[in-house]
């Protein structure tokens, strides 16, 4: 099994690449959109903002071998942070279009005046996992993660939430649709909690 | 809901760690990758690491040392110190390290605080205000590379440096560090209730009700650096961090 991170300039992959290793997955950054296809696994990584993130993608050529390899050949794919709002529609923070692989529209965090409660959520919030699936595990008692976002997924089917969690309001922490999985939160920065979601990951079968 | 973190600050000098007391008399404490693989075990929030002599000394971050950091820590780390360009902070970043801590620079000058959050974004850049009270008891803003304090109000530092891009402020009181007698609530109160980012508190944690008592003045975060390293009245070397389930009887928001 090996895993394939497109390597475009939205921040570092080296806590990722670390936490797959110690998960006993083999990751690799690539820098070409050909390359793509000697892989069966997808992370989509990523800090920043949106239209940098999706012009960096198109730019470079990322756009179709990544629809190939997710739409056709439908390996996991997973996008940590920005890379899972990536995968939307659409972005309240930019102009461009999304990925497209998940039904939802990227929003703002605005939470009610007068809360005190700041932007961007930034630190460790408890999950609360919606329905049974393979990579978060609703039995497993209290699950914290680490969260640094100021945007949020918006899902336009409930079906396709898998956890959420609580900022001012409950927003969407972790979504799937068919082999396509998003977090909010940065797993490879979330101790013990993170290593068992990205275990999950590279034990995921295809 | 989100939780407050609680964050060891770990002070670097000449590659070991040390512990000052109030900004003076650095005690060594131990082996850095040691005291990290433990805090890590310990399932810490977050992790600080400041080079005390880096932009005192004009050197440049260490970055093997920084790297074998990262390499221990399954949560967030921030780095301070030496770091005077965007390429620094770049370096720093690709390392694994997530936010990077400025305070020499920003004093000076705080386009390079501009250019990280532009590059890399707001929360990969914090800036540290080190205040020191005056012989008459105000509250000034230190620049600890020089031992001096600056002219300059720290509240209207502290403003600046948001609108300059910092995602989060560490307001450190030089008077209580080392000191485990209690932080500068009012400190505390004042810049939180007056910046739209999360601060972060540091200087005098010494027990508990500290944490609870900075939390309740408004920080988002509490660091700490003798309170995680040090025990008993002797002031033995011992690390600690509280369990989680302890944290969070403690900061239970009611």
């Amino acid at each position: 099994m090996s895993i394939a991170i497109p390597g475009i300039p939205v921040g570092n992959f080296a806590s990722v690449l670390r936490m797959i290793d110690k998960c006993g997955g083999r990751a690799t950054v690539v820098s070409t959109p050909a390359e793509l296809a000697n892989f069966d696994r997808l992370i989509i990584a990523g800090v920043g903002a949106f239209d940098y993130g999706m012009a960096n993608l198109r730019d470079g050529g990322w756009i179709d071998a990544l629809n190939e390899m997710v739409l056709q050949r439908r390996v996991p794919a997973l996008g940590i942070c920005l890379g899972m709002q990536l995968m939307c529609t659409s972005s309240e923070e930019g102009g461009l279009p999304g990925l497209g692989w998940v039904d939802a529209e990227v929003k703002r965090l605005r939470p009610e005046a007068g809360s005190g409660l700041k932007v961007p959520h930034m630190g460790w919030n408890t999950v609360r996992v919606k329905r049974s699936n393979p990579l978060l595990d609703g039995e497993d008692g209290e699950q914290r993660f680490y969260f640094v976002h100021s945007y949020y997924v918006a899902c336009r089917r409930d079906g396709d939430v898998l956890a959420t969690a609580h900022h001012g309001a409950d927003f969407v922490a972790a979504v799937n649709h068919d082999n396509i999985y998003g977090v909010q939160f940065h797993p490879e920065k979330s101790h013990r909690f993170g290593m068992a979601l990205l275990q999950n990951f590279v034990n995921l079968q295809c | 809901m989100l939780k407050h973190r609680l964050i060891p600050c770990l002070l670097l000098r000449n590659g070991g760690l040390v512990k000052t007391l109030k900004f003076a008399s650095p005690k060594y404490v131990g082996d850095p990758i040691n005291a990290i693989r433990i805090f890590n075990e310990k399932e810490v929030d977050e992790l600080m690491v400041v080079d005390i002599l880096a932009s005192k000394e004009g050197r440049e971050p260490n970055y093997s040392l920084i790297e074998q950091f990262a390499g221990e820590c399954f949560m967030p780390l921030c780095y301070g110190g030496g770091i005077r360009s965007v390429e620094q902070a770049q370096r720093l970043f690709a390392l694994g390290v997530e936010k990077v801590c400025v305070q020499t620079a920003a004093l000076e000058d705080l386009t390079l605080v501009t250019q990280i959050a532009e590059r890399f974004g707001s929360q990969a850049v914090l800036v540290c205000a080190d205040i020191k009270k005056d012989w008459l008891g105000r509250r000034q803003l230190y620049a600890a590379a020089r031992g001096k304090n600056v002219s300059r109000p720290w509240r209207a530092f502290l403003e600046e440096c948001v609108a300059a891009g910092a995602g989060e402020l560490v307001v450190n009181s030089v008077d209580r560090d080392g000191t485990m007698a209690g932080m500068d609530l009012e400190l505390i109160r004042e810049a939180a209730a007056a910046l739209p980012v999360p601060v972060i508190a540091l200087g005098g944690v010494g027990s508990l009700a500290d944490i609870k008592a900075a939390v309740a003045a408004g920080a988002s975060a509490v660091a700490a650096g003798a309170f995680f390293v040090f025990h008993g009245p002797h002031r033995a070397v011992l690390i600690t961090y509280p369990r989680y389930r302890e944290l969070e009887t403690l900061l239970s928001v009611t």
